[in-house]
């Protein structure tokens, strides 16, 4: 479930690498990102999604495209790294 | 933070001043025990945190040391405005010959402290001040240099004081005005001093406030008094909607979003950026507004913390709008705490563009927090809007709503 303002999307083959999950919880500032799944594998704290400071640390994080935070407050925008 | 009569009493000791002989009792065995140290008629009086206590039966008289039981017995069970007594001061009745005022206070319009000295004590000085002016000497002094006995000689004079009356006086009013200087008061008092029929002059009661930001340098005195962190010592309880403004503060390390103080208004306050907040609430004030409240938000907080202040805020019974307003910030990011308002509009069931009067608050992430209050439809506007204009169309927007 997305938050009122923010939305994150995470591509699959990135949420069930638990390198890339674990590197995700390091660098998000406000804790969206979890390694609460299964062996390690990324889950989202939606509760965190309207904390989101658009700082970019997580598309920056993981390979080029895979990571997506979305402004739903500007017609579903995009955050660019 | 305000101090009872009797730590009063101490620190006026500390500092050199003659008191009367007294002594503080938690108990009436206590009090008794003073009494028989004293060993003459003594006055029993409340030590509660508000005035009134004459007039509510706070003061009592007695004549000997189971008397003095007793009436500290009766005092100690007596609830003053809502305030349990701490203990009893036991005090002993002096034979005055006449009672004055000194008193030190802060000037804020001078930025200077101020010493007065009137003949009339023993009631209150701004009675004095208004009915009889010339009967209040008054004496401004540096609070960076040491006042002399010079300076509150010449106050003192200033109202026909003279002669031993005049030479035994200084000193006390010197004393108090360095130990309102050394112990960052804001009010330092003796009212009565009282004359003696021998000559002398003694404390017969005090009062003294401390400028609460000076709790920390202020240890040692706080220590000598007993008086431990958890005693705020404000000048009433907090409310209950003030204690969940603190729990609202307390629920992350982020930012600040709290401080608040409740008022009997209609217009929500959701403002901060250090004086701008004091600036905020008055400019609401002088266009005719209620504010239901004073906050402080600042230091970038949370979107939750942010939005549980403006939830309180919202819930806050007699609360039609609120008003979001700073004046320029640059270390509090503005889409966070448009955020954070909306979502509390939005979780409470409101209509952000109904709810929310004006959104002021210019400065870091200003386009990202624009963007979002378009969204939601609510008034916003930039930094060519000054805060007094906001608050004027804040007010405007409510005086609508209540005609």
């Amino acid at each position: 479930m997305p938050g009122t303002f923010i939305d994150v999307d995470v591509d699959p083959a990135v949420a069930s690498d638990p390198a890339l999950a674990a590197k995700l919880t390091e660098v998000c500032p406000v804790d969206i990102y979890a390694t609460g799944g299964e062996g390690g594998t990324l889950s989202i704290n939606e509760g965190n999604l309207d904390e989101c400071v658009l700082c970019g640390l997580c598309i920056d994080a993981a390979p080029a495209g895979t990571v997506r935070v979305v402004k739903l407050y500007d017609e579903g925008a995009v955050l660019s790294s | 933070m305000r101090f009872f009569e009797y730590e009063s009493r101490q620190i006026v000791k500390a500092a050199g001043i003659p008191v009367s002989a007294h002594g503080f009792a938690r108990t009436p065995e206590e009090a008794r025990r003073i009494a028989e140290e004293i060993a003459a008629p003594v006055v029993i009086k409340s030590q509660v945190l508000t005035g009134g206590r004459m007039k509510a039966g706070g003061v009592r008289f007695a004549d000997t040391p189971e008397e003095a039981a007793r009436e500290a017995e009766f005092v100690l069970g007596l609830e003053i405005n809502g305030h349990m007594p701490r203990g009893v001061l036991v005090d002993s009745k002096v034979a005055v010959k006449q009672e004055f005022y000194a008193g030190v206070v802060w000037d804020g319009i001078r930025k200077q402290p101020v010493m007065l000295f009137s003949d009339m004590g023993g009631i209150d000085i701004e009675e004095v001040a208004e009915t009889h002016p010339d009967r209040v000497g008054r004496g401004h002094f540096s609070n960076l240099t040491e006042v002399s006995d010079y300076e509150a000689k010449q106050v003192i004079a200033s109202i026909g004081v003279t002669g031993s009356a005049l030479t035994r006086a200084t000193p006390i009013l010197a004393r108090l005005a360095r130990l309102f200087v050394r112990h960052d008061m804001t009010l330092a008092e003796i009212n009565p001093l009282a004359l003696l029929e021998d000559g002398r002059f003694v404390a017969v009661d005090a009062h003294m406030d401390m400028e609460n930001e000076a709790r920390g340098r202020q240890q040692t005195l706080l220590k000598a008094l007993g008086v431990g962190d958890e005693e705020t010592r404000q000048a009433r309880e907090a409310t209950p909607f003030e204690l969940a403004g603190e729990e609202v503060d307390a629920q992350d390390h982020r930012g600040v979003a709290g401080n608040v103080t409740e008022f009997d208004g209609n217009l929500g306050l959701v403002i901060g950026a250090g004086g701008g907040s004091l600036t905020l609430f008055d400019a609401v004030r002088a266009h005719g507004g209620k504010p239901a409240n004073y906050c402080e938000i600042g230091g970038n907080p949370s979107v939750a913390k942010a939005c549980g202040l403006a939830k309180l805020v919202l819930q806050k019974p007699g609360v039609e709008k609120i008003a979001v307003m700073m004046s320029i910030v640059s270390n509090t990011r503005v889409d966070i705490v448009a955020r954070g308002v909306i979502k509390a509009c939005l979780e409470l069931g409101y209509d952000p563009a109904e709810k929310i009067a004006i959104f002021r608050i210019p400065g870091a992430w200003e386009d990202e927090g624009f963007k979002i209050l378009k969204k939601y439809g609510v008034e916003y506007c930039d930094r060519s809007v000054s805060m007094h204009e906001a608050a004027r169309r804040a007010v405007e927007k409510i005086q609508g709503v209540a005609a």
